[in-house]
């Protein structure tokens, strides 16, 4: 039996590296196959000029459509300042238990915050709330562990205190989830 | 979250909806939404919601509107107002008509979390209040009364029928059944329950102290009042009274009481201010307060306005059944007091208690339980625990008249049949020995 397909789609321009690596990672997290393309959209139209960002929903509609029938979970990452009508901000959302979540590395930068540029630490952020946001997709709540991916992470500082792995705990609603798929 | 909290989301605007139902969801709560606070009105009608997030401005009925109805049927929810345009005004229009607090759009996801985290916490914590509640009155209530014979099923019936009445109650029974107890169980079974017991122990308070310490003093009013003090009747407001000894009140005191019964108001001592208190009275007595009114010692208008409803408990030697129930209660409450393994009891240690007459009631088996537990080895109460060797032992084929009578006649006859000494050793009034005496055909030897 095939692994199922996870499909990361980037949109904007983002390091080939990077985007590897973040592949690499979903891959070991979620025990899938994982590809990567270019979304090739013009994202002004989802730009709100009254909030000088972009809209979430409308944005997880666009990857919802987007993403391919062989895919199993699409994932969108954007490099803009998400939020959804009710929120001032947001750093990913996700349809729970459905096939697309979005993840913005926009707010994970170290230099919006007035600290060093440090490349290592945005990508730790970055992988943590890619597979956050897929774990989403995969049916997880948000987890009470500290340090488990799927805890909810309002500020940069809570994004760092969490590690980039699911705990045993969603592991194991992670593993039932998969199972329920796979009949 | 032992319990899946329930969040109501009630805004016209779909994208608004989407957003905090998605939001939530993520987080694990059960979410429903509502475009309009009619429909959310008619979802109220039929399902439970923990939480409800209001739009403050709605097309037809308003967020505000919407949340005066809600606490019309239903006080106890939390509602969250928000709104895009936020005024002071409308905030605390808000707050006054019930709000859980108030939020402008759009939140800080930081914010709505702590919102709905707090709002969460405090629905725990009420569940928890709830069920400690529940708790409290289960253990006054049934728990602490013992008993599986018919006697017993009997005063637990009228307890029950009692305690949703207004009326005053007289428990009699003899020392050491558990009136007090029978009394609290009264109280919180009855509405009142969520309101003071206050016990009074009138035998063991002169008259002065008594009549201070029902209607309280002023400051002054004699010699060490330093302060104003409130009285029993008062701190008994909504609550019930309960007057232990209820005999022993003095003909001065009897004319009082039955003048507050009567008005439910009264005057500090030292004072000239009237005080209104609404209280249940409960007393309990081990005399014969019928006996009493004949002898001309307690008032009968009293009596009968105090004796509205008469619930007898009856002796432990009555209702042998219970006494096993009770050893192993009384066996598990100590042992665990003094941090002992649960101990066993010997059969044959079983069989003397249950031989036993127990004058001194539940109090005595009680008190020989944990008087054997003490002495015991902690693991198996014997025969050797007990100590019966020195008292006198049930001889079945005798009554209690039978024993009472010989009891009675040995005591007089130890005070050469010196009525007030006899008396005094028997801790009985003098009218009462003269009864006995006349009852039992009692007469000196030669």
């Amino acid at each position: 039996m095939s692994l199922p397909i996870i499909t990361l789609v980037s949109f904007g321009f983002f390091e080939q590296d990077f985007l590897e690596e973040i592949s690499g990672a979903v891959k070991l997290e979620f025990n899938c196959l994982v590809n990567h393309r270019d979304g090739r959209v013009d994202l002004s139209e989802f730009y709100d000029p009254a909030r000088r960002q972009y809209n979430g929903n409308s944005l997880l509609k666009m990857v919802d459509n987007l993403s391919h029938p062989d895919s199993f979970k699409t994932l969108g990452i954007f490099n803009v300042d998400l939020y959804i009508p009710i929120l001032t901000f947001i750093f990913g959302q996700a349809f729970l238990n459905g096939r697309t979540g979005i993840a913005s590395i926009y707010r994970l930068y170290n230099e919006r915050y007035g600290m060093p540029k440090d490349d290592r630490l945005l990508f730790e952020r970055s992988k943590k709330e890619v597979i956050h946001e897929l774990g989403h997709t995969f049916g997880l709540f948000h987890c009470d562990n500290p340090i488990c991916v799927m805890r909810s992470s309002t500020y940069l500082e809570d994004v760092d205190l969490k590690k980039s792995h699911i705990c045993q705990k969603c592991r194991n609603s992670l593993e039932i989830s998969q199972n329920v798929v796979a009949i | 979250m032992s319990k899946k909290i329930s969040i109501l989301i009630v805004d016209d605007e779909e994208s608004v909806r989407d957003s905090l139902y998605n939001w939530f969801i993520e987080d694990g709560y059960h979410v429903m939404t509502a475009e309009q606070a009619k429909m959310a009105l008619t979802l109220l009608e039929s399902e439970h919601f923990d939480i409800i997030l209001a739009d403050i401005k709605m097309p037809g009925m308003d967020g505000l509107e919407m949340l005066r109805r809600i606490k019309t049927i239903k006080p106890e929810a939390i509602v969250i107002i928000m709104t895009a345009f936020a005024t002071v005004d409308t905030a605390v229009k808000a707050l006054k008509d019930g709000a859980y607090d108030y939020v402008t759009k759009p939140f800080d996801p930081d914010d709505l979390t702590h919102l709905i985290r707090n709002a969460t916490k405090q629905i725990s914590l009420e569940s928890e209040n709830d069920s400690l509640k529940k708790k409290v009155i289960t253990l006054e209530n049934v728990e602490d009364i013992i008993g599986i014979s018919e006697p017993m099923k009997d005063l637990l019936r009228e307890v029950e029928s009692v305690a949703q009445t207004n009326s005053s109650v007289i428990i009699t029974g003899e020392s050491g059944t558990g009136k007090e107890l029978v009394a609290r169980a009264i109280h919180s079974n009855s509405p009142r329950r969520f309101f003071p017991f206050v016990s009074v122990h009138c035998g063991a308070l002169t008259e002065s102290l008594l009549e201070s310490e029902l209607f309280g003093h002023e400051k002054g009013a004699f010699t060490g009042a330093m302060y104003n003090r409130k009285g029993r009747f008062e701190m008994a407001d909504s609550g019930s009274i309960f007057l232990d000894e209820i005999a022993t009140i003095s003909s001065k005191m009897q004319v009082e009481l039955l003048r507050v019964l009567e008005s439910k108001t009264f005057v500090r001592v030292g004072g000239n201010k009237e005080i209104s208190s609404d209280f249940r009275v409960i007393c309990a007595t081990n005399k014969d307060l019928k006996t009493m009114v004949e002898q001309g010692t307690f008032r009968e208008d009293l009596y009968y306005r105090l004796n509205v409803v008469n619930i007898h408990i009856p002796p432990l030697r009555d209702r042998l059944a219970d006494i096993p129930l009770l050893v192993d209660y009384f066996i598990k409450k100590y042992c665990m007091s003094m941090n002992k393994p649960p101990a066993s009891i010997d059969p044959t240690a079983l069989k003397r208690l249950l031989e036993f007459n127990y004058p001194g009631n539940i109090r005595e088996l009680e008190n020989m339980i944990e008087r054997a537990i003490v002495v015991g080895d902690g693991k198996r109460i014997t025969l050797r625990d007990l100590p019966m060797e020195k008292t006198i032992v049930n001889n079945s084929t005798e009554s209690l008249d039978d024993f009472e009578k010989a009891f009675i006649l040995q005591i007089l006859q130890k005070y050469s049949w010196n009525i007030s000494r006899t008396a005094k050793a028997l801790k009985v009034d003098r009218v009462t020995l003269y009864h006995k005496i006349k009852k039992y055909d009692l007469k000196p030897a030669n």
